[in-house]
């Protein structure tokens, strides 16, 4: 049986993508499942009693060594902000590529913390900070000190004793460029690196807590349990600097996305569905429901999209349980259709996530399609003609074609990069000013620009002599040609009209990270959780592939 | 030290700040990127043309003929650029293509680099004495290493080199004839058995 690959026409439409839920596919169990075997080791450990001071911890394996180097500072609880304006954290790391010697640790020490305003050089590879989650990092330290474990109510609730607040990559601030480490085996997926630092960032706070809890009453303190940081991960607050990524880099979109359709399509194409691998799949949708009722949040739309989720998981797991058979042909594939009528988009694309469990022979070797060669699709074919791309045009974009971008509402945002901080920003383009030095982000209104070009030019034109007198219209050229080949590359959507929810954008680029929890501050920010009940370093070697679906503190 | 992407990134939002396209600025962005990559001072050449962009007019063409001549003023090297990239099919056909005045060349000869990928040929380009190579997009080869690049290109000629050896074949031979050294002269019993297949393929 042959499954077509989904329709982009659906998937890519904003509230789908915003749908999305963490996979075998993504990020951060991609990182854990290539570095497994690497050597984890914490190698400097140099805290003042308050926890103030450096670590290093790394992974090495044969020649190759990545560093983390941790800096705690003291700041004061006024300073501390989640915010990117901020100017001061509880803690700065970067990833250093190798051994770092003294002299890089004095030069990181001068730099690392300043974060935006410091410079890295070639020998690092990521960069990031954190703050406490003051009141849980606090509780940890006085019952630790106590001799007693925390609340786990209050752990549970919010889930990490540190949030980052950014983690950069590829070439920011003198890092170094992705085309020095591409090549490496061990780099075949998107965001290993950024991965690795918030997975030893995360183990970080665990060394602080117990640090400081045993300095404040050596005698009585106790150490953290394992269980315990085995279900606490690191949170993250985001804000829109992250969602132009996904417009911006297409063919990487389009790999991330294909990756997940195709092997969606090879799951609903097996005929017999072995007994373990049906247990497997019911065992972690069963386990999973633990996942959406511990999900906390203050948001009432999340609140309404968590109940919504819940209720038709529920109604999906009673489905599998009392009307259907894995013994039917094409199983899987009866269950997505079962799901594409009965359910809403969010847990279609739940259980989807899940369906991925049991075939890590479909999924592992599809993680390394996930990066992209972006500089290969650059360059505009403009020996095509004009007729070829006013096809391509109503082939791909055929929702987008019909909005009308002369209505008010449909181009009533812009997206501009703040002046203070160089980050991406969303404004009304009637209230605020501004809209002049709009970043090129509005695809879908430049897409319905460049058509309406096209019908008015001669079809035997060719594309360099179109853009000869449409300069103007060159980025979204490029796009239209790069859709052709990449079906999941856009964003089938008014990325600036009344309605957009822009945390939509942030959460399909988070779920492929892996991140739980979505938790909107606004329509414009969240916060998330990573490695919530991922393996210890320690237990790295021989761990529990589905440990996502079960986090338990007790 | 700057990053490449922190080069291409500053690059595209300054070519867009003074007046081009994004899709424009994009292209300038890789091409900068490209020159700084391979040792060449293009945000140097690049922050002096915005400069002198604010006070002297210089002219855009956007279709190349064999031979270009500026109406009044000299060639705008981004402009021209672009033109270039994307007439480079058609462009390929000319044996030589002239242009008069081409106002800060160096920002003209990284698009020539990206050509030479797209057509797979070597691009050679020829003015006021000075040479420059273009191999593919994977080298550049420049008589004006290390010094300043002119500020404009008077009289530019650009050829199309097509692929062929740069040695001699009697060089090949005898090259060849040494590495014959590493070969074993087969016996009788050999070229009976060596190869694996059989004797006769009429089977």
């Amino acid at each position: 049986m042959n499954i077509e690959l989904r329709d982009p026409n659906v998937i890519m439409k904003l509230s789908r993508l915003g749908s999305f839920h963490q996979s075998k596919l993504s990020f951060l169990r991609s990182f854990l499942n290539e570095f497994k075997d690497w050597d984890y080791s914490r190698d400097l450990f140099n805290l003042d009693p308050k926890g103030f001071g450096e670590a290093v911890y790394s992974f090495k394996k044969e020649n190759r060594v990545y560093s983390l180097v941790c800096f705690a500072n003291k700041i004061n609880d006024d300073e501390r902000s989640d915010r990117v304006i901020a100017t001061k954290w509880d803690a700065a790391f970067t990833l250093h590529d190798g051994v770092p010697t003294k002299e890089d640790i004095k030069r990181l020490k001068n730099e690392v913390p300043k974060q935006e305003v410091g410079r890295l050089s070639f020998k690092e590879l990521t960069l990031s900070r954190a703050n406490k989650s003051v009141r849980v990092f606090n509780h940890v330290v006085e019952n630790l000190s106590e001799g007693k474990q925390p609340d786990l109510e209050l752990l549970t609730k919010v889930g990490y004793l540190y949030r980052t607040t950014a983690v950069y990559g590829s070439g920011k601030f003198g890092l170094a460029d992705r085309f020095r480490i591409k090549n490496r085996k061990e780099i075949n997926g998107p965001f290993r690196l950024e991965m690795m630092l918030v997975y030893l960032v995360r183990q970080f706070t665990f060394d602080q807590v117990n640090h400081v809890a045993h300095h404040k009453n050596p005698k009585k303190a106790v150490k953290l349990d394992k269980q315990i940081c085995k279900n606490l991960g690191i949170g993250n607050s985001t804000g829109l600097g992250m969602a132009p990524f996904i417009v911006n880099h297409p063919t990487l979109l389009n790999n991330w996305i294909l990756t997940r359709e195709t092997a969606l399509k090879k799951i609903r194409e097996i005929k017999h569905v072995k007994n373990e691998d049906s247990k497997l799949f019911k065992d972690c949708i069963k386990k999973s429901v633990t996942n959406i009722t511990s999900w906390s949040t203050d948001s009432e739309y999340q609140q309404n999209k968590i109940k919504s989720l819940l209720k038709n998981v529920e109604k999906f797991i009673n489905y599998i349980e009392n009307d259907f058979d894995f013994k039917t042909d094409y199983a899987f594939n009866e269950i997505y259709l079962w799901l594409d009528k009965n359910v809403c988009e969010e847990c279609i694309e739940y259980v989807v996530s899940i369906m991925m469990e049991p075939y890590s022979d479909i999924t592992n070797p599809l993680v390394s399609n996930m990066s992209s060669e972006e500089d290969k699709y650059f360059n505009i074919p403009t020996n095509r003609t004009v007729n070829e791309l006013k096809s391509i045009i109503e082939k791909k974009y055929p929702n987008i074609l019909e909005i009308n971008f002369s209505q008010k509402e449909n181009n009533q945002n812009f997206w501009f990069i703040s002046k203070n901080k160089e980050e991406p920003r969303l404004a009304d383009r009637f209230e605020e000013h501004g809209s002049e030095l709009e970043q090129p982000l509005a695809i879908a209104r430049d897409i319905k620009k460049l058509y309406e070009k096209l019908l008015l030019s001669s079809g035997d034109l060719n594309i360099a002599e179109f853009l000869s007198s449409n300069s103007d219209l060159r980025h979204v050229v490029r796009r239209a040609f790069i859709v052709e080949n990449f079906p999941y590359s856009e964003i089938q959507d008014n990325t600036i009209g009344k309605n957009i929810v822009p945390i939509d954008m942030l959460r399909l680029k988070l779920s492929f990270f892996g991140a739980l929890k979505f938790d909107p501050r606004s329509d414009k920010w969240l916060r998330i959780c990573m490695f919530q009940g991922a393996p210890l370093p320690s237990e790295l070697k021989n761990y529990d592939e589905q440990w996502v679906y079960k986090s338990n503190m007790q | 030290m700057r990053s490449l992407s922190e080069i291409e990134t500053a690059t595209k939002r300054a070519t867009r700040a003074v007046g081009f396209s994004w899709g424009n600025s994009e292209e300038v962005g890789k091409c900068i990127r490209l020159l700084e990559l391979f040792g060449l001072p293009g945000i140097q050449n690049l922050n002096q043309y915005y400069k002198d962009r604010a006070q002297n007019k210089f002219e855009n063409l956007n279709l190349i003929k064999e031979k270009n001549e500026p109406v009044s003023d000299v060639f705008c090297p981004i402009t021209l650029g672009v033109s270039f990239l994307d007439q480079i099919r058609s462009l390929e056909h000319y044996k030589k293509i002239e242009f008069h005045k081409i106002g800060y060349p160096l920002i003209f000869v990284s698009f020539l680099s990206r050509a030479s990928e797209i057509i797979g040929k070597k691009i050679l380009i020829k003015f006021d004495q000075n040479e420059i190579l273009f191999n593919l997009n994977v080298n550049i080869q420049s008589s004006l290493f290390n010094k300043d690049f002119p500020l404009i290109a008077n009289n530019v000629e650009i050829m199309f080199v097509d692929n062929q050896d740069n040695f001699t074949e009697l060089e090949w031979n005898s090259l060849y004839k040494l590495a014959e050294d590493t070969f074993v002269e087969e016996s009788e019993s050999l070229k009976k058995g060596g190869a694996g297949a059989g004797l006769t393929d009429n089977d």
